[in-house]
């Protein structure tokens, strides 16, 4: 399930809108189903592929999981070294790893 | 592209929230700015207003995005500040787009990451810092039915373990570095914080039935492609555990490259400031971790007392100071509690790569004297993360002093670079040979 605020009320209130639709990124050609609430990240953990290979080889995932590490960097729909932990999911997104 | 503002707060957590919303609710001009898509920042991460009521945590934010949210503070999220340019400037990066911001104050709240320490095999996947798989779990990461083993030190181990099993996970043991001994004086020091006692025994029942081994680190983790099983050890026998996930951190360490870019001065470690929060440089104040790792309690009082000061009320600002001083012992015992033991210092095999950027090994780093003379011979700290996570481990492991910073504090891309003025006049003469 997502979030969105739809509205500030006069008195403060929030009103806020739940989505609960899933759909597909692609991750390295491997349809994965996801929702807009994950990030990029989660879904290619759960896709079973390493974020990227390090510079001698090493499959790595992501470490920190909230932007300053730089393992989960991918290629997101053609933009290089994305952080994919700050990235949130979005319907088409095309994933590949580096 | 220039935008003015009366005070500029850079990190929307807890103490950037308070600050931001006292500020903007005296009359100032504020921009609240962030570089995660949601403010919040990490303790209050993945929470929503509406649906988070049922826990503490989000009663509180639900309370502090309301207030924040009815103001006309402007908060810009997905943005790092990447440099700052000119004086009263800050240079700022969303999606691959650059903007300046000039402001009349600025309060940094930039908080804290883990430290993380290298043993043989961290780098596999499956290996995460503990508050690392909480937040990839807190964005969506599936982590039900999983075997999970959380390791490390700090307070925030036991909250991070019952999130987890909250979550579906099956944690497999919860083991600290600390001894129990000096656990044992901290709990003492506790007398006076009971709002702690009483979270601390939230956890315990949440975690009824699993090990928690004090003592205790991870020694190794071994796997082909992906972590499969793990190597505990208490310093006279060795065990080992199967896992799915090991969630491992060592306490935090303060987000110091805004405040170190902008001149303030930094000392054991944190931000040095007064009883107003103000740094070293004029107008300028940090908050929360950044001054004492002091989790939210000290960020929220340290944050209201920089957004009054900002606004001038001083006396509001300083009717809050008995508070934060008995914050700020809180925070001093933490850190006595939770320094690292000397043996995970002698972790590291000589194979094992100690900066994960450059994959520099072990044996490669030992041959050089600074943090310097490793960035130069080595490339380590020179790749993505600029020594963010091999920069603490070597100050630990080897003493070394981490921290220069120039821009961009954050890698940023080609066409933002391009745009950089040359660099400033005191900096260019740096290069000049020394007559």
């Amino acid at each position: 399930m997502g979030w969105r605020v739809e509205a500030v009320s006069k008195r403060g209130k929030l009103r806020v809108s739940i989505l609960k639709d899933t759909f597909f990124i692609t991750v390295n050609a491997t349809q994965v189903r996801v929702t807009s609430e994950m990030s990029v990240a989660a879904a290619m953990m759960m896709s079973g592929e390493p974020c990227r290979t390090s510079v001698s080889g090493e499959p790595r995932g992501p470490l920190c999981g909230m932007g300053i590490c730089m393992e989960c960097r991918a290629t997101v729909n053609g933009r290089k070294h994305q952080r994919t932990c700050q990235l949130m999911c979005a319907s088409g997104m095309n994933v590949v790893t580096e | 592209m220039k935008e003015a503002f009366d005070l500029a707060v850079v990190g929307a957590g807890p103490g950037g929230m308070a600050a931001a919303a006292i500020a903007s609710e005296a009359g100032l001009r504020v921009c609240l700015l962030d570089d995660n898509r949601s403010p919040g920042g990490q303790i209050w991460r993945g929470l929503h207003p509406n649906t988070s009521t049922t826990n503490p945590h989000g009663r509180e934010f639900s309370a502090r995005a309301e207030r924040l949210l009815r103001t006309n503070c402007e908060i810009w999220t997905g943005s790092q500040v990447i440099d700052q340019p000119a004086p009263n400037t800050l240079r700022i990066e969303r999606d691959g787009e650059l903007r300046d911001l000039s402001y009349g104050k600025l309060i940094l709240a930039t908080g804290a990451r883990e430290r993380f320490l290298p043993f043989p095999g961290w780098t596999l996947p499956g290996i995460t810092g503990a508050g690392g798989l909480q937040a990839l779990v807190k964005s969506g990461l599936d982590v039900r039915g999983k075997r999970v083993l959380v390791a490390g030190t700090g307070p925030l181990l036991l909250a991070i373990a019952a999130g987890l099993r909250d979550a579906g996970a099956k944690i497999v043991a919860i083991y600290e570095q600390a001894s129990l001994k000096k656990l044992t004086r901290l709990g003492f020091t506790l007398r006076n914080h009971p709002g702690k006692i009483a979270e601390g025994f939230g956890y315990a029942k949440k975690l009824r039935g699993i090990r928690y081994g004090t003592g205790s680190w991870v020694k190794s983790a071994e796997g082909s492609i992906r972590l499969e099983r793990v190597t505990v050890t208490d310093g006279r026998k060795e065990w080992t555990h199967e896992c799915d996930w090991l969630a491992c951190g060592f306490h935090l360490v303060p987000n110091l490259e805004l405040p170190l870019l902008v001149g303030c001065v930094v000392s054991n470690g944190y931000v040095t400031v007064d009883d107003f929060q103000r740094s070293s440089v004029s107008g300028i104040a940090c908050v929360g971790e950044l001054t004492g790792i002091g989790g939210l309690d000290k960020a929220l009082i340290e944050g209201e007392i920089a957004g009054w000061f900002a606004a001038g009320r001083k006396d509001k600002a300083h009717a809050l100071s008995p508070q934060l001083r008995k914050l700020r012992t809180f925070t001093r015992r933490l850190d006595e509690a939770f320094a690292l033991r000397k043996e995970l210092g002698a972790l590291c095999r000589p194979e094992t790569i100690i900066c994960r950027c450059e994959d520099v090994a072990s044996s490669t780093m030992q041959t050089c004297a600074s943090w310097r003379e490793a960035k130069l011979h080595t490339r380590c700290g020179m790749g993505a993360c600029q020594g963010r996570i091999c920069g603490p481990a070597t100050e630990f492991l080897f003493g070394w002093k981490y921290g220069s910073v120039r821009p961009p504090v954050l890698p940023a891309s080609l066409s933002s670079i391009a745009v950089m003025p040359e660099p400033r006049t005191g900096q260019a003469d740096a290069l000049k040979p020394a007559r």
